[in-house]
């Protein structure tokens, strides 16, 4: 019992589970817009690109939040422009991402003393949040949930069918900036904590084990938000125990139950099928 | 064949005018020149070759395209480029829909009311009523509660088409409903739409179906890069206007009061078969 509760009188570890929730909570939300809308890579590539801005803010001595995240904001713009009849989206992605991920690498190469926090950026760093980073988090986490329960019923039929979207009178340009924005927002705060190469699994897939386990939207927001949540916190007190990091400790939960509910499902249906075909006979 | 309406009344208001409409994508044209005018209770197809403009028509009508010239005219007033008419109801073309997406029949309907209805997230009692009334008229209100995604390919545009409903428009631009049904469903279909313009609704609708659409309603609008004619099938379906829309040899049969169309004998003999004609009356030489 000691045992189990052992972790939580340091203070930093508390914090890091509180951060990884919200963290997780958040991007298993965004993540059910992100994938039905196919937007997988874009979220993959914006993390990326917004390595870059983060470098270049704390050269230049901005605030990381806003620094980075306007830089985001201006890649995902950059991406929706350039993609047209002769250059899909996926390779306007790769272009203005990796170039973006490029310029983050060669700042740093010059600068040399940073390796440290590259390494954080990259693979995240749970454990090194402060307090002020739980603050922002929790507010970027509330701001977000508020929107997402506002602009519920345009941002579904926008998500769906953008065409009878606006037919219909839901204002699809300002949707389009506001989802941008939101997407920015959401991987600034969630950079730090889960790293650019890794975030990408919590976004997919809480949202991915949610298509699963149901049919409807809605209903998929919630499980995606408490499997986020619930996923993330299991993952980083596991961490503690095994002592491997926290990051890849969230991933690879997160896959295994993936794998679980998939087999779990499948076993389902082919047992409903039997029934069904011993009814027959 | 379908009730026919009045069609020629010069004193009736056209409910949507357009005039001299020019429509491209980057520097290539679709089409020039297009005037044309929708009369109240119209139920009017729009007939041409794959890759015509049909869909680019009827997304320019609804604002989703920004035409090149030209302008379009709703109840008497003057549309914005770019803007959508008011009331106005679209089924789009189906391959443009994500069918894996989570939703049910009746949230697909519910989200139609987006006018009425735009705050709350959840669905309110009405919203549930309304959907389901609509998908009663369209005549699946059983499969309220399935996933789009297991819906037949007639019953998914019975629930775009109650979507379409929703809003009580004045006019619904359907985008070719019967492209991925048999011949049964596409009758069906077809059935549905005739009792709704019946109640008072207008109907655009595409279509590159001749034989099995096309000639079963009152009014055609032959199309190719731009409107080659139109009128009642039975007047504007000639070996001619075909042959300029279609490109090719089209061979017309019109006996009593259907029409038969073929681009080759051999086609024509397999429908002569299917439809067994008594008396034939060949205009084509
Ligand atoms: N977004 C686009 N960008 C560039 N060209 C386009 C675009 N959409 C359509 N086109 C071109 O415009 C022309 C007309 O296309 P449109 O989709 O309007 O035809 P359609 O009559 O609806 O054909 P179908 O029966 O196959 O649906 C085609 O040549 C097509 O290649
Ligand atoms: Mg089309």
């Amino acid at each position: 019992m000691d045992l189990l509760f052992r972790p939580f009188q340091y203070e930093f570890f508390s914090r890091a589970l509180l951060v990884a929730m919200l963290a997780g909570l958040l991007c298993g939300v965004m993540g059910v817009y992100i994938t039905t809308r196919r937007m997988s890579y874009i979220a993959h590539g914006l993390s990326h690109a917004i390595l870059g801005g983060a470098v270049l803010s704390y050269v230049l001595q901005l605030n990381f939040y806003i620094g980075a995240g306007i830089w985001g904001f201006v890649a995902a713009l950059v991406i929706q422009f350039l993609t047209g009849r002769k250059i899909y989206a996926d390779a306007a992605i790769g272009i203005v991402t990796t170039a973006s991920f490029a310029l983050g690498i060669a700042i740093i190469s010059t600068y040399r003393q940073f390796t440290k926090n590259f390494e954080a950026a990259l693979f995240g760093n749970v454990l090194g949040v402060t307090p002020n980073d739980v603050w922002v988090v929790a507010l970027v986490t509330l701001i977000l949930l508020a929107l997402v329960f506002i602009f519920y019923r345009p941002l579904l039929f926008w998500c769906f069918d953008r065409d009878v979207a606006k037919v219909h009178g839901v204002p699809v340009f300002a949707m389009d900036v506001l989802f941008a924005l939101m997407l920015a927002a959401m991987l600034v705060t969630t950079l730090q904590i889960l790293g650019v190469t890794l975030i990408i699994s919590a976004i997919v897939i809480p949202a991915s084990i949610a298509r699963i386990l149901s049919d409807r939207f809605g209903t998929m927001m919630i499980y995606a938000a408490l499997l986020g949540a619930g996923i993330s916190f299991a993952g980083i007190y596991l961490s503690y125990y095994f002592d491997v990091a926290s990051g890849a400790s969230v991933v690879l939960l997160s896959t295994v139950v993936f794998g679980i509910v998939l087999l779990w499902t499948n076993v389902k249906q082919r047992r409903k099928r039997r029934i069904a075909d011993s009814h027959l006979l | 064949m379908l009730l026919a309406l009045m069609h020629s009344s010069d004193r009736m208001e056209p409910l949507l005018e357009i005039k001299n409409l020019a429509c491209g994508y980057q520097a290539q044209s679709v089409f020039t020149h297009v005037n044309l005018k929708l009369y109240p209770k119209q139920l009017s197809g729009l007939v041409g070759p794959s890759g015509c403009g049909k869909t680019t028509l009827i997304k320019v009508i609804l604002g989703l395209v920004h035409p090149w010239a030209g302008e379009i005219w709703f109840r008497g007033q003057r549309l914005q480029p770019g803007a959508s008419p008011p009331n106005v109801g679209y089924v789009p073309q189906v391959e443009t829909v994500d069918w894996s997406f989570p939703v049910t029949a009746e949230e697909v309907v519910m989200m139609g009311r987006y006018r009425k209805h735009n705050v709350s997230p959840f669905p309110s009692k009405r919203d549930r009523q309304v959907a389901r009334g609509l998908l009663h008229r369209v005549g699946i209100e059983n499969l309220a509660r399935s996933p789009i995604g297991e819906l037949s390919g007639g019953q998914q545009q019975r629930v775009f088409i109650a979507r379409a409903l929703v809003g009580e428009p004045d006019i619904v631009l359907l985008d070719e409903p019967t492209s991925s049904s048999d011949l049964r469903v596409q009758h069906e279909l077809l059935h549905l739409l005739a009792e709704l313009n019946q109640q008072g609704l207008t109907i655009l609708l595409s279509t590159h179906d001749l034989n099995s659409v096309a000639t079963h309603l009152p009014w055609v609008i032959c199309f190719n890069h731009g409107i080659i004619a139109q009128g009642e099938p039975t007047e504007v379906f000639t070996s001619e206007t075909l042959e300029r829309t279609f490109g090719g040899e089209m061979i017309v049969i019109h006996e009593s009061d259907r029409i038969l169309i073929a681009s080759s004998l051999s086609t024509l003999r397999h429908q002569m078969q299917d439809n067994l004609p008594s008396i034939l009356r060949q205009t084509h030489h």
